[in-house]
């Protein structure tokens, strides 16, 4: 009854804190415009689907998706043990599923434990090539510091969850003296000679630490990168569904435009926008910075950028993660004023940009770093008038010439005399 | 083979009468500069090749705002996006095809929310049609055998999903086509697009038209093919920086297409 009791309080304070935390990542998510990307639904869910749910884009790189599979499809299986845990801690009841499922129990635990030695594997895997030096992606600046040691705790956190589970089932196989289970049963050397209290508290142990675990991985998730295990189902769904060549027209641009090319057009008076293109995270739009939530901060689209693989300083992760770390700036300290343009992205790294759309391409959650690279490059061209003197030039000739270079317009046919 | 043509403008035909199958947007490389311009005369052969009725904007053709667009002028953009559209609309357009990718993607994508709804093709997909239809007959001649690698335009290949047309007409070359690591989705930029065209690259390692040369000149070429004026033109001063414009050809493929039927 007390441990009931305790499991309850323990539950309550662990799904508090993230409650909690999750009402602060809306707080965060809401400083930018709402989101327009409402419309079509069905392709919406059907996106989510195919690119959260079926990884469909994780096959140009099929070592790492084998492996990422592995601890994917491991974690969603391994939380069915999970729901019995849950249950067992509330009714004060042991594997409660273990009667009502009869000879399948044990097929099932054989199963979890086979999952659970694969989600090992694929851990230890991912330290190896992490540590291994010879990843560009993973051995790259942009992961100085914390976002490196970061994705080692998540790595650390799967692999001790997994041996307590195994631990308690050896503990518990000992105790009862069966043959125990597919991987737990090389680890009954371990218990061989202990008492029954021993064995018992051991077992409980095991199970109380990967409950506790659990709680604090959970809360751990929206402090990291690791939170695409849940945000990539809401990323992928406000994925951009029109033709990925279209930049979104400016309302109030078009018109300002029609009332200047037909005097007689009456625009509706919808007002302007505070400004141009973006300057800050509160400028963006909220899909944008579900993106910088979602990143997990792989590296793909920097490892496919043709301006970071000739060594400019652009790299679309730090996109991402420099919006991330504004808008967790902005939560801390409401009044900061070190904006995302100059404070945490350069003008140099958005002049590199060739709008290639690798980045985009290349990432598995449908992140779109040039989003938001187009748009504060438009905050500096239309607010700042702040691009390049040659793209100040080009500009120009378009005006006057039509053209980005100083042609006359005139003599735009004159190819067909010279056939 | 010298052939004399006549590219009607699209005002000499209304004047007519007459309403052209198609329009043919040069675009701006394609109209000025000296390279696109051989591009965009071997286009416009091949289409009258193939009995084609087409005609061209002229004068009235305008920079479509691609490169403002990209580099943050947005109201720049909007200023040319809609005047080419009422010259579209005025004209009753409806088909458009173009040499050039970043003409293309905006015609297609970015002029509808504006006002003009057009069916945009990329000269690749439209020779293509022909060829299906039996309307453009290519025969490998002089490039039988040879090498061929295809780097893709990012604005027809990974923004526009067209990796086949450009291939599935090389292939009618009899020439080998080899493909780069870095092709199709993943294929590399040739460092132009985004406006960088009009600009100096900011600091870094390399040129990365310099990066995509070599790795195309890495398959030992005989011919390497683009299908855009910019992808061209920095593939060409690419191949150029390693001194092997002796040996290695830079060719649209309509200039392919053209060539090999000239033999």
């Amino acid at each position: 009854m007390i441990e009931q009791a305790a499991f309850l309080l323990v539950l309550s304070l662990g799904v508090y804190l993230f409650v909690r935390q999750i009402q602060r990542l809306r707080k965060g998510l809401s400083l930018a415009r709402p989101s327009e990307r409402h419309d079509r639904p069905a392709e919406r869910w059907a996106t989510m689907a195919r690119v959260a749910l079926g990884q469909s884009k994780m096959g140009p790189r099929p070592l790492a998706a084998f492996f990422h599979v592995l601890i994917y499809v491991g974690f969603v299986l391994i939380n069915l043990e999970v729901l019995e845990i849950l249950l067992d801690g509330a009714l004060g009841t042991h594997r409660i599923f273990q009667k009502p499922l009869g000879a399948l129990y044990p097929l099932l635990i054989h199963f979890f434990e086979f999952l659970g030695g694969a989600v090992l594997l694929a851990c230890v895997v991912f330290l190896a090539r992490r540590w291994s030096g010879r990843i560009g992606r993973f051995a790259h600046s942009d992961l100085t510091g914390w976002p490196q040691q970061d994705a080692a705790i998540i790595l650390y956190a799967e692999i001790v969850l997994m041996t307590a589970l195994l631990v308690m089932n050896a503990a518990e196989s000992v105790r009862l003296g069966t043959p125990g289970y597919l991987l737990s049963s090389y680890l009954h050397p371990l218990f061989a000679g202990w008492s029954e209290g021993a064995l018992h508290a051991a077992e409980k142990a095991a199970w109380w630490f990967h409950f506790v675990g659990i709680l604090a991985f959970l809360n751990y998730l929206p402090k990291s990168k690791h939170f695409h295990i849940i945000l990539a189902f809401p990323n992928t769904w406000y994925s951009q569904l029109e033709a990925r060549g279209r930049i979104p027209a400016m309302p109030s641009v078009t018109r300002e435009i029609k009332a200047m090319l037909d005097p007689s057009y009456v625009p509706d008076a919808t007002e302007m926008p505070a400004r141009f293109g973006a300057k800050d995270v509160s400028d963006l739009h909220f899909a944008n910075l579900l993106n910088a939530y979602t990143c997990t901060e792989c590296g793909r689209c920097t490892s496919e950028c043709p301006a970071n693989q000739t060594g400019k300083k652009l790299s679309p992760r730090k996109i991402m993660m420099a919006t991330r770390d504004r808008v967790e700036q902005l939560l801390h300290e409401p009044e900061n004023t070190q904006t995302l343009l100059d404070g945490w992205i350069s003008r140099e790294e958005l002049w590199a940009c060739t709008t290639c759309n690798a980045c985009v391409e290349a990432c598995p959650l449908n992140i779109d770093p040039l989003d938001i690279i187009q748009q504060i490059r438009q905050y500096l061209v239309m607010e700042e008038s702040a691009a390049p003197a040659s793209l100040n030039t080009m500009m120009t000739n378009v005006e006057n010439n039509a053209a980005p270079w100083a042609y006359a317009q005139a003599d735009r046919g004159a190819w067909t005399t010279e056939m | 083979m010298t052939e004399t043509l006549h590219v009607p403008t699209l005002a000499e035909m209304t004047q007519r009468g007459e309403k052209p199958d198609v329009l043919f947007w040069v675009g701006c490389a394609g109209s000025f500069d000296d390279r696109a311009k051989k591009i965009t005369k071997a286009f416009a052969r091949l289409l009258q090749r193939s009995g084609v009725s087409f005609a061209v904007l002229g004068a009235e053709e305008s920079c479509t705002g691609d490169p403002a667009r990209r580099a943050g002028n947005e109201f720049l953009f909007q200023m040319q996006a809609l005047a080419n559209i009422e010259v579209l609309n005025a004209y009753e357009v409806q088909r458009i095809v173009t040499t050039c990718p970043h003409c293309f993607n905006t015609l297609k994508n970015e002029y509808p929310e504006l006002g003009g709804t057009f069916e945009v093709f990329h000269h690749t997909q439209y020779l293509q049609t022909l060829l299906k239809e039996g309307r453009l007959k290519v025969e490998g001649g002089a490039f039988k055998g040879k090498r061929i690698v295809f780097h893709d335009p990012c604005y027809l290949g990974r923004v526009n999903q067209e990796y086949e047309a450009p291939r599935a007409l090389l292939s009618t070359l009899e020439s080998e086509l080899i493909e780069m690591r870095r092709c199709k989705k993943q294929g590399l930029c040739c460092g132009a697009g985004g406006a960088q065209m009009f600009k100096e690259p900011e600091p870094g390692n390399r040129d990365i038209n310099h990066e995509r040369a070599e790795e195309a000149l890495a398959t030992e070429p005989a011919i390497i093919a683009t299908g855009c004026p910019f992808c061209n033109t920095m593939m060409t001063d690419g191949v150029k920086h390693f001194e092997k414009e002796g040996q290695v050809q830079v060719l649209d493929i309509a200039e392919a297409i053209a060539q090999a039927d000239e033999l």
